[in-house]
C-alpha cells in the first residue's frame, strides 16, 4: 500500500521512513553565512522572506561560529548555557530512571532539545515571562528553581508545590515567571499574547515568551495567536519548536506548507527559521525578537528545527513508528556537544572539565534527588493531604463543595 | 477491550466502503491505546489515517464528510481533549439535521477514551458525559465491557445519528474494582467474550449486570465494575443497571427495577452538580416516588478538578458505594 497519496483518493501525508527502513536526511545545505541579519528595528515582515524558509545558523559543522546573527555573549555566560543544559539531560535521565521504578507516574525528556527554552530565556530579561509546553522545563533552571521542588512536583509528594493535582513535567514557577503548563496542548499560545498586551496595557517593558510543537500547531489557538498578535502587536515571541514528531505524526501532517516559520508571514510577522540545535543562533534571534517587542514593533514568529530525539513520554515507544537510528541520523548534531565543541576548540573549555563538570552535576542531581523522596515517592507515600482536592478549587470554599470536603473526612480520607 | 473496539472498527470497514476512521496518532501508529492497530494496513491509509492534532477540526471534517455521504468515525485521543471540537459537536453537529429542517444530517460517531483511574491527573481522566447529554441532537453511549464496546460502537456507526461513544480507558485491558493495586485483565470475564462477526449492543438498552431485591444501583463506565466490589461489600441484594446508553436512556428498565427495589443509588466518576446522575435521580423521583423507601442518593466524584496523586480519593470507591446502598437500606 503506498500512503504518500498519490494513488489514493485523499492525499494521505506519511513519515519519510518508517522502521524497517534506513533514514537518511540530507546534510543540511545552510551555512552561517547565508543569511544577513536584518536591523531589528526597521525590518518588515516581508524582508523575513529569506529567513522563514533558509535556516539562521552560527556554529557551523565544524563548531566554528561566524556569520551575521553571531550573537554578542561571553564565554562565561556560554559556559553557563552549556551547564543548564548538561544539568537538564542529567536530570531528565534520573527522572526517567525514578519513572522506570515506580517512583513518578510518568515522564518527558527534553532530549536533544535541550539548548531552545535554555538559549532562549538567556537571552530574555527577568521581568520577562515564560509561558511553556511540557518541552521547556530548562528554562527553570535559568530562572533559579531550586532542582528538590522540581522532584517534588514530578513525584507529587507533599512538597509538590501543586499538592499532587497536575502529572509530572506539569510545572508552575511564579517566582521565575514561569507560567503552569497545562496538558491541553497549543493553549498556551494565544494565551501568552494576552499576557502580552496586558504587559502593553500596563506600559512595562516584559515580552513573553512561548512555544509549540509542530504538532500542537495545527490546533486553532496557534492560528489565534498569530491573527491577535498582528492586529495588536504585543510584545510576543512566538516559537514552533519543529522537532519532527508529535507523538507517532510526523511533521508533515501537521501542515502542508513548505516550512513552518512562513506561515506567519501571512499575518505580517516577521518569521526566521532557526537551527535549534545550536545554542548561538538561537540566542541570537531570540535578542533580536525582544529588541524589536521592546521597541514595541510586535511579535517576531520563530521556527525551531530541531529533532526529538527520545521518545514522545515515558509511555511511548517510538521504535513502533520510526526507524531507531533516525536520531542518530539527524543533521543538527547534538546540541550539548555542538556548544562544547565549539568552547574546546576556542580554548575556552576542555574535555576534562567536561567530564568534571557532569561529574559535579551527577551528584547535583542524585542529592537533589535523594532529598527530594524524603518528602514521599509514589510508591511508597507520603501523598498530600487529600483535602488539597478541595482548597484552591475557586477563591473560598462554597458550601456545596464544604460539604462533600466533610463527607470525604467522614468517610476516612487521610 | 481495545481487541472488540478493534474488531467493531474492522467488521464496519470491511462491511461499509463508507467508513473511514481518522484522529490522531491513529493510522500507522494504531492509536495510543491500540484500537486502531493493523487497521490502516489492512483497509488502507485513505480510510484510516492520521490527521493533524486539531480536534477541533477533526470534529469539522467529521460534519463535512458525513454531510457528504461518508460514516466516519473519528478518535479524540483523550475525552479531556474534545473541547476544542466542542463548538463543531454541540453547536454544528448535534443541530444540523433540525437547523436545515431535515434536509442535511451527519452520522458521525465520535469516540473518546473517558475516566479516571489511570494517574492521569487534571487532563487524562475526566469523564465529560454530561456535556454532551445535555444537547440535544447527540446521541451517547458510555461502554465498560469488551462485548457492548464492539456492540455500541458497531451501533453508533450504523446510527443515522451523530453519537458520542465514551470508552473508559482504565478497563481497556480489564476491569477495574476500585483497588488500584489489583490490575486483573479481561481473560475469564462473561463479558469478554466477543464474537468476530458483526454484532449489535442497541442504543438505548440497559444492560442488567446482577439481580437483587434490596437496591437499585445505576451506573456506567468503569463504576460499574466498581459498583459491583461495592455492592458486595454493603452484603445488600441488588439489581446493578449499566446503562450504557445515556442519550437515549432505558428509562423503563430502571424504573422497572426502582418499583422492585424501592431504593436507588446512581453512580458516576464525573462530579456531582449538573452530573449525569442528576437526571436519573429526578426521573426516578417523577416515576418511582410512591414506591421510594429512601431518598434517591448519588456517589460521585467530588465538584472538584480530577487530581493526579490522591486520585484514589477523588474517585468514587467501593467503600463509598457500600456506605451508600446500607444508607439507603436504613432509610
Ligand atoms: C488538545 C490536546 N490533544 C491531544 C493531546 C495529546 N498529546 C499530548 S502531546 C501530543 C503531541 C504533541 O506534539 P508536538 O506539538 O509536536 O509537541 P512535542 O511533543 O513534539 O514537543 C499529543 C497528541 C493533548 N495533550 N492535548
Ligand atoms: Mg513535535
Amino acid at each position: 500500500m503506498n500512503n504518500d497519496g498519490c494513488e489514493t483518493p485523499i492525499r494521505v501525508p506519511s513519515a519519510p521512513f518508517r522502521p524497517g527502513e534506513s533514514a537518511s536526511f540530507e546534510e543540511w545545505s545552510y551555512s552561517p553565512s547565508d543569511l544577513m541579519m536584518p536591523d531589528p528595528l526597521s525590518c518588515e515582515p516581508k524582508d523575513t522572506i529569506p529567513h522563514s524558509t533558509g535556516l539562521i545558523r552560527v556554529l557551523g559543522d565544524d563548531g566554528s561560529r561566524s556569520g551575521d546573527w553571531d550573537p554578542v555573549i561571553s564565554d562565561s555566560d556560554l559556559l553557563i548555557g552549556l551547564e543548564h543544559m548538561v544539568r537538564l539531560r542529567i536530570f531528565d535521565d534520573r527522572m526517567m530512571k525514578m519513572q522506570r521504578t515506580g517512583k513518578l507516574s510518568f515522564y518527558m525528556r527534553s532530549l536533544g532539545e535541550e539548548a531552545i527554552a535554555i538559549a532562549q530565556t538567556m537571552a530574555l530579561e527577568k521581568q520577562d515571562w515564560i509561558f511553556p509546553t511540557y518541552r521547556q522545563p530548562g528554562a527553570q533552571f535559568v530562572r533559579g528553581r531550586d532542582m528538590v521542588s522540581m522532584i517534588c512536583h514530578c513525584i507529587g509528594n507533599v512538597e509538590d508545590n501543586v499538592k499532587g493535582r497536575q502529572m509530572p513535567v506539569h510545572y508552575t514557577y511564579r517566582e521565575g515567571r514561569y507560567i503552569s503548563v497545562s496538558s491541553p496542548v497549543g493553549t498556551q499560545f494565544s494565551q501568552a499574547v494576552g499576557v502580552a498586551m496586558a504587559s502593553a496595557y500596563k506600559g512595562l517593558d516584559e515580552v513573553t515568551i512561548t512555544w509549540i510543537g509542530d504538532g500542537a500547531s495545527a490546533e486553532g489557538d496557534y492560528h489565534y495567536a498569530l491573527n491577535f498578535a498582528s492586529v495588536f502587536r504585543p510584545p510576543v515571541i512566538l516559537n514552533v519548536v519543529n522537532n519532527q514528531w508529535a507523538i507517532s505524526t510526523h511533521a508533515n501532517l501537521a501542515s502542508g506548507s513548505s516550512t513552518f516559520a512562513d506561515r506567519g508571514l501571512a499575518y505580517d510577522v516577521p518569521c526566521l527559521r532557526v537551527d535549534g540545535n545550536d545554542f548561538l543562533a538561537l540566542y541570537s534571534v531570540t535578542k533580536w525578537a525582544r529588541d524589536r517587542a521592546s521597541a514595541g514593533l510586535g511579535a517576531t514568529h520563530i521556527e525551531v528545527l530541531t529533532y526529538r530525539a527520545g521518545a514522545h513520554s515515558s509511555s511511548d515507544d517510538p521504535t513502533r513508528y520510526r526507524p531507531s537510528d533516525e536520531p542518530d541520523v539527524w543533521p543538527g548534531g547534538d546540541p550539548i556537544h555542538r556548544l562544547r565543541d565549539h568552547l574546546i576548540s576556542v580554548g575556552a573549555w576542555t574535555e576534562e572539565k567536561h567530564r568534571d563538570l557532569e561529574g559535579r552535576i551527577d551528584s547535583e542531581v542524585m542529592a537533589a534527588y535523594k532529598e527530594a523522596v524524603k518528602f514521599g515517592d509514589l510508591a511508597q507515600g507520603p501523598y498530600p493531604s487529600s483535602d488539597t482536592i478541595f482548597t484552591e478549587v475557586y477563591s473560598d470554599v462554597p458550601w456545596h463543595l464544604q460539604e462533600q470536603w466533610d463527607e470525604m473526612n467522614r468517610l476516612g480520607g487521610d | 477491550m481495545v481487541q472488540a473496539v478493534n474488531s467493531a472498527l474492522d467488521n464496519m470497514l470491511s462491511k461499509d466502503e463508507d467508513v473511514l476512521v481518522f484522529g490522531e496518532d491513529v493510522g500507522y501508529f494504531g492509536g495510543v491505546f491500540r484500537t486502531t492497530d493493523g487497521l490502516q494496513e489492512k483497509h488502507g491509509a485513505h480510510r484510516v489515517f492520521d490527521t493533524p492534532l486539531s480536534e477541533g477540526g477533526i470534529a469539522a471534517i467529521a460534519f463535512g464528510m458525513g454531510l457528504n455521504g461518508l460514516k466516519p468515525v473519528c478518535e479524540i485521543q483523550f475525552a479531556d481533549y474534545i473541547f476544542p471540537a466542542y463548538d463543531q459537536i454541540v453547536n454544528e453537529i448535534a443541530k444540523l439535521r433540525h437547523r436545515s429542517g431535515g434536509e442535511f444530517w451527519t452520522p458521525i460517531t465520535i469516540r473518546t477514551p473517558a475516566g479516571g483511574g489511570i494517574r492521569g491527573g487534571h487532563h487524562h481522566s475526566q469523564s465529560p458525559e454530561s456535556q454532551f447529554t445535555h444537547t440535544p441532537g447527540l446521541k451517547v453511549v458510555y461502554s465498560s465491557t469488551p462485548y457492548n464496546a464492539k456492540g455500541l460502537l458497531i451501533s453508533a456507526i450504523e446510527s443515522e445519528d451523530p453519537v458520542i461513544v465514551f470508552e473508559p480507558k482504565r478497563c481497556y485491558r480489564g476491569p477495574f474494582y476500585g483497588d488500584p493495586h489489583k490490575v486483573p485483565t479481561w481473560s475469564g470475564h462473561p463479558e469478554a467474550e466477543v464474537p468476530d462477526v458483526h454484532y449489535t449492543v442497541p442504543i438505548g438498552e440497559a444492560r442488567l449486570v446482577n439481580e437483587g431485591n434490596d437496591c437499585t444501583v445505576i451506573a456506567w463506565g468503569t463504576m460499574v465494575h466498581v459498583c459491583e466490589e461495592g455492592i458486595r461489600q454493603s452484603g445488600a441484594s441488588c439489581d446493578l443497571i449499566d446503562l450504557q446508553s445515556l442519550i437515549p436512556w432505558d428509562r423503563e428498565a430502571v424504573v422497572r427495577s426502582v418499583k422492585k427495589t424501592g431504593r436507588c443509588v446512581i453512580v458516576h466518576e464525573a462530579p456531582k452538580t449538573s452530573g449525569y446522575g442528576a437526571e436519573m435521580a429526578a426521573s426516578v423521583q417523577e416515576r418511582c416516588f410512591w414506591s421510594l423507601e429512601a431518598p434517591v442518593t448519588r456517589v460521585t466524584g467530588w465538584d472538584t478538578p480530577f487530581p493526579h496523586t490522591t486520585e484514589w480519593d477523588y474517585m468514587p470507591s467501593p467503600q463509598r458505594i457500600a456506605e451508600a446502598i446500607r444508607g439507603a437500606l436504613e432509610g
